[in-house]
């Protein structure tokens, strides 16, 4: 593990240093330091102080975002999240040792095992969109929360429309 | 005499292979009082009209032949105890108007079996429960019980009830379930236990625990610890297993956790999320819900574990099946007419046949165990509970919370629990309300609750 860690950082930074591209201006914020069994033994940094090429903060720069959004009781793929979804696979066809997890989420109007199916199939939607982009389906797992952890908790359009959505989650 | 070996016998059909209550002559004071007219012949609830119009009911404190203490408390105290509790389960089934402390008088041990019916009656009291707790040499406990009709001054039930001093709850919630089926015809219901799932937290990111509890919510204990998401709880039929699902290592499955050993083994050992799991009514098979590649259908599996059957196909989502008590037939949820509704098919999956076509959506459909009706979800404007013939006519909602979800059945199909989310806080309480729409009340948890599962009627 360490030992891939150390050769995506690698390939990483060379992937970097050859393609130079600018940096984003405004620098997402720090991945939370918490959880998940990755062990990430600290790569060396980018000169620029930019996200480091092939972590998850990366990925979010890069692609513009984690997360797609769906219409209510819906996981078709709209042109916003065709964008997104798209600069996804572009981003995990430079890092093909990558694996990533599309969580789907429902907002609060569904009953739970219902929009537990809902939440799978809107990730599974994603999920089918970044395969047919190129990115190797074994790669790619998916898990549904349904309406077990909503991102906004109000009980209003705005919050419900911010919680039907499909994370893709890339490791640290 | 003959009064209560009739009564006796009832009481022994109602209670297969009792182990830890059994029914036994009361040790009581004097002979048995049997000579009035023939019991249950005027008194009874009316349990159509009889939640406006409440019994009202006596249950004076339960005197002891012999002040003893027992590892429940002194059997002084649990006299008075065991009153409070066949008065709580009778005023919170919402069909008796139990009399209030001020208004009860102290009964002597010999008036057990021989009641004072002149002092009742300016009561208006049409019932009298009376009873004793005795404590027996073997370290068990008896907890007798009586039902008096006081206008027409005779016995109408005479039992006794063999408790260990750790269940001692039970012998007031079986005098509770007698007195209740003597006088409304109903099924018992109180001697029974919830599953149900303990939330804590914020919206964000709740902790939620199984937790078991009694009926009335005393005996509450926690299952899981919180360090998973675990969901849907269930009752195998022998309430020893139960069948929920679980996150445990981001891997979504079905599990059954067995309650006396504490240990829980993976359903179905696939790489596909599995949910939704319900026990067959010979708790031989598991119906549960598994989502292959975005497609969710409903299968079933031996309870034992094996290969599962698929019994639904459709490319929407199938889910939430139940099956009928006799377990011929399965009510489950699809979206496969672009919405959910409910549909009804036989065992194998054959005959499969949509049976809601109200407004809005149906949802988690359970079949009553008395199998003439299935309790639903109903999502409209908002979500309430409540139930329809098993072809879907009679469409009644019961409930009108913000969020009214996931009824569950008492086990003689009379009263429905379910969880009612706040809405925004997302705080969800446990409430239960009667099949006729009527007494509907908060169910008391320690924490917030939600997926109740109430269990079949004790041994």
């Amino acid at each position: 593990m360490n030992k891939t860690a150390m050769l995506l950082a690698t390939a990483a930074l060379i992937g970097l240093a050859g393609c130079a591209k600018k940096p984003p201006k405004q620098l997402p914020p720090a991945p939370p330091s918490e959880t998940t069994t990755t062990t990430t033994t600290t790569p060396p940094v980018a000169e620029n102080n930019g996200p480091t090429p092939g972590s998850r903060a990366d990925f979010v720069a890069q692609a513009g975002s984690d997360t797609v959004h769906f219409a209510t009781d819906s996981s078709d793929i709209d042109a916003e999240a065709t964008s997104i979804l798209t600069k996804q696979a572009a981003w995990l066809a430079k890092f093909p040792n990558v694996r990533v997890t599309i969580e789907g989420h429902c907002d609060e109007r569904g009953t739970r095992e219902y929009n537990l199916a809902l939440g799978d199939r809107r990730a599974n939607s994603a999920k089918n969109f970044l395969v047919n982009a190129g990115v190797n389906a074994a790669r790619i797992s998916v898990i549904s929360y349904g309406k077990e952890r909503p991102i906004a908790t109000g009980s209003d359009e705005e919050s419900w429309a911010q919680n039907r959505r499909a994370v893709s989650v890339v490791p640290q | 005499m003959k009064t209560w070996q009739m009564l006796a016998s009832i009481t022994l059909a109602l209670l297969p292979g009792a182990a830890t209550a059994q029914t036994t002559q009361p040790q009581g004071p004097g002979p048995a009082a049997g000579t009035g007219p023939a019991p249950g012949q005027r008194l009874t609830v009316d349990i159509t009209g009889g939640i406006s119009n409440k019994m009202p009911i006596a249950i004076p404190v339960m005197p002891t032949p012999n002040a003893m203490q027992t590892p429940a408390g002194s059997t002084d105290a649990l006299g008075n105890q065991v009153s409070d509790i066949i008065t709580n389960d009778l005023k919170n089934s919402g069909l008796f108007a139990p009399l209030s402390k001020d208004q009860l008088k102290p009964v002597s041990f010999p008036q057990v079996s021989a009641p004072d019916y002149g002092a009742w009656l300016p009561t208006g009291a049409q019932a009298l429960v009376q009873g004793f707790v005795q404590a027996n040499g073997d370290g068990t406990l008896t907890v007798g019980c009586y039902l008096y009709d006081v206008f027409a001054k005779s016995e109408m039930v005479r039992q006794g009830f063999v408790v260990k001093p750790s269940e001692w709850r039970r012998g007031a919630h079986k005098c509770a379930d007698t007195v209740y089926s003597r006088l409304t015809g109903e099924g018992p219901y109180f001697d029974s236990q919830v599953i149900y799932v303990s939330e804590t937290g914020p919206k964000k990111n709740r902790t939620k625990r199984l937790a078991i509890m009694d009926q009335d919510g005393a005996n509450h204990r926690f299952i899981t610890n919180g360090q998973s998401l675990v969901l849907t709880p269930r009752f195998a039929p022998s309430r020893q297993t139960v069948v929920f699902m679980s996150f445990e290592n981001d891997q979504p499955r079905v599990y059954v956790y067995d309650v006396g050993s504490g240990r829980k083994r993976l359903v179905v050992d696939s790489r596909y999320t599995t949910f939704a799991p319900r026990f067959s009514p010979d708790g031989h098979s598991i119906l549960f819900s598994m989502i292959v590649n975005g497609n969710c259908d409903v299968y079933r599996v031996a309870a034992t574990g094996g290969t599962p059957v698929r019994l639904t196909t459709s490319p929407g989502i199938d889910t939430g099946g139940s099956y009928s008590p006799d377990g011929s037939k399965i009510v489950f949820e699809s979206d496969r007419s672009g919405t959910q509704q409910l549909y009804v098919m036989n065992a194998d999956g054959s005959g499969q046949r949509r049976i809601s076509f109200g407004g809005g959506r149906y949802a988690t459909p359970v079949w009553s165990p008395r199998g003439d009706l299935i309790a639903y979800t109903h999502l409209g404007g908002g979500f309430s509970v409540g139930v329809m013939g098993t072809d879907g006519s009679g469409a009644k909602d019961l409930t009108n919370g913000w969020q009214d979800e996931g009824p569950t059945w008492a086990p003689n199909g009379r009263v429905l629990m379910f969880f009612r989310t706040a809405k925004g806080s997302g705080k969800a309480d446990l409430w239960s309300v009667d099949l006729t729409g009527v007494n509907e009340r908060a169910i008391p948890t320690p924490l917030d609750g939600s997926d109740p599962a109430w269990g079949p009627l004790l041994p």
